[in-house]
């Protein structure tokens, strides 16, 4: 079932554009960020409250990087993988960040509290290597300034 | 040095408010083609006479672009006008400068060229990790409807426009520009058939024009100082600035706004501050992940689009990717596809299967596994997933850096197969 919240904010979605299908990648957006990811369950309520088939909808939402079909920490660390941040060090950023938090890329740690994902070009490439957490941007990242950056986020 | 895009861009203060923005002259195209002083077909005219060629990469002639978009009263309605701010190519980062540091420029672009085609919907096309440009292009586009250049009746000019900003969710294909169409329906974001075009057959069938941020943001200066003006600011028959950017080992990454056509040794030498103590140039991409390596021998070209494809690549985004004497190239090339078989969207067979099968070829060289028959195999990549073969411009793009690393750094490729390690580690 979807809140009153996230079907009004679906419903704003719904109103500008021509039929309801068409604001399925809002409403995986809107769902996400009030729970976090998307479960099978929350396919279902929007498929169901789209009036499309729940495969319709998972079509979609594994398509796009950046919707979430698996639980992820409060945080989400996305550690910048392309060519520019490449060829700056991002690989030595990874092995911290992997050290640091007992994870590897794909992972979240045990308390939940971050999960590290690769993500590709930040459009940071005049200051790499870069790394996103949540929406803040970090860039000239260098492995010395991880714990200073990590303890912001509880 | 006229450099009319990032004039009024100063990346220590906040972008310019509505206000600021017009006493700038902000605005004042809009106000002279909407007061009568230009019809659509006036304008298409001009932008196409100014040269501006699409910025995003293919480099077409935006005029010509808007010319095939079906006008008049039998035209089908809605019309749409999307700006794609999907900036998703690696290694480019100049449209994030536009955006954040101007967000009204491009909002008055966009409604010149909404008006150019009579679309009467617009939509900002953003990549979602631009947090930042997503809050200031939402405020600045309330700005303009409160200003009344957006909304019923603009002006008095009897011309509409709504315009919406969508954020995308991750996925390069989003910027080709067919995929992003159907990325906007709500579907995953393949490519469809062309023809028929977009300007014929576009976002929920109707006629549609996507433009790159860039290119939209040179519309407004063109109406105010003419084709001319804007033919002259170049260094050759491309009209127009350009935003270049240079980043990897060198002294000073950035972007800067410098004449259409500036040499690749001036831009990396002198605005880059040339390579950093200790590393040498080895070769450059100079247009983005999908575009050709260039190497020294090619300095002293001219960044246009005739002069890069000449020298065997292509002008691309602008933003070039120079690879230094301590980076491997296998290794190089590694990241390069392993990023394209994972942005592939899988819809044509080439691409879905091909870019994987490279990436793992270039992985067991790197790791020393290598043999010389692996070197034959990329190569039939490179024909197999080039142009023609494949529903869009993706693996073609992703072989461009590929097949020239195996003709300018074959040493280096066969060097991991001799001695069964990488050299460089």
């Amino acid at each position: 079932m979807l809140t009153a919240t996230e079907r009004q904010a679906i419903d704003h979605e719904i109103s500008l554009v021509p039929y309801k299908k068409a604001s399925v990648i809002e409403a995986l957006k809107i769902v996400q960020q009030h729970r976090g990811w998307i479960s099978d369950e929350s396919v279902e309520a929007i498929a169901d409250y789209l009036e499309i088939s729940p495969a319709e909808v998972d079509s979609v939402a594994t398509f796009y990087n950046l919707i979430f079909r698996k639980p992820v920490g409060r945080h989400v660390i996305l550690l910048c993988d392309s060519i520019s941040c490449y060829v700056m060090g991002y690989r030595s950023l990874q092995k911290a960040l992997e050290d640091k938090l007992h994870i590897r890329m794909g992972e979240t740690s045990n308390d939940q509290r971050f999960t590290l994902l690769p993500n590709v070009c930040l459009g940071c490439c005049d200051h790499a290597p870069a790394l996103m957490i949540d929406k803040d941007l970090y860039s000239d990242v260098e492995p010395t300034m991880l714990d200073d950056i990590l303890k912001k986020y509880t | 040095m006229e450099r009319p895009l990032t004039r009024n861009i100063h990346p220590d203060r906040p972008p310019l408010n509505l206000k600021e923005y017009e006493m700038t002259g902000g605005y004042a195209a809009v106000r002279k083609v909407c007061g009568g002083g230009m019809s659509p077909a006036a304008l298409q005219k001009l932008v196409q006479d100014s040269n501006l060629k699409g910025r995003g990469g293919a480099g077409f002639n935006t005029g010509i672009k808007w010319s095939l978009i079906p006008m008049g009263d039998q035209a089908p309605h809605p019309k749409y006008l999307i700006a794609n701010a999907d900036e998703m190519e690696p290694g480019t980062f100049k449209d994030r400068v536009l955006l954040e540091g101007n967000p009204h420029q491009l909002i008055e672009g966009m409604i010149l060229a909404a008006y150019a085609i009579q679309a009467e919907v617009a939509y900002v096309f953003l990549r979602w990790a631009y947090h930042k440009a997503a809050d200031l292009i939402r405020k600045s586009i309330q700005e303009a409807y409160d200003a009344g250049y957006l909304g019923k009746d603009i002006l008095g000019s009897g011309f509409h426009l709504d315009m919406h900003l969508h954020t995308g969710v991750g996925r390069y294909m989003c910027g080709e520009e067919t995929a992003l169409l159907n990325a906007l329906e709500g579907k995953r974001a393949t490519p469809r058939a062309k023809p028929p075009f977009p300007q014929i057959s576009g976002l929920f069938g109707k006629p549609t024009i996507v433009n790159n941020v860039e290119t939209l943001c040179c519309v407004p200066h063109i109406v105010n100082n003419g084709a001319d003006w804007f033919k002259g600011l170049s260094y050759s028959e491309d009209g127009g600035t350009k935003l270049y950017g240079v980043s990897g080992k060198v002294k000073r990454p950035g972007a800067w706004e410098l004449p259409m056509g500036v040499t690749m040794r001036e831009l990396i030498e002198e605005h880059a501050g040339g390579m950093k103590n200790g590393v040498q140039l080895k070769g450059v991409l100079p247009g983005g992940a999908s575009t050709d390596f260039l190497t020294t021998q090619h300095l002293d070209i001219k960044m246009d689009y005739k002069s890069v494809a000449a020298a065997g690549s292509r002008l691309g985004t602008g933003t070039m990717i120079v690879m230094d004497s301590e980076t491997c190239p296998v290794g190089f090339v590694h990241n390069l596809q392993h990023f394209f078989a994972q942005e592939s969207c899988g819809w044509c067979t080439p691409c879905r299967e091909g870019l994987p099968w490279v990436e793992k070829i270039l992985l067991s060289l790197e790791k020393g596994d290598g043999t010389p028959e692996d070197l034959e195999l990329l190569n039939m990549h490179t024909q197999f997933l080039g142009p023609g073969n494949t529903f869009c411009a993706l693996a073609p793009g992703a072989m461009e850096p590929l097949q020239s690393a195996l003709k300018y750094f074959r040493d280096d490729f066969e060097k991991h197969i001799e001695h069964k390690k990488c050299p460089y580690d």
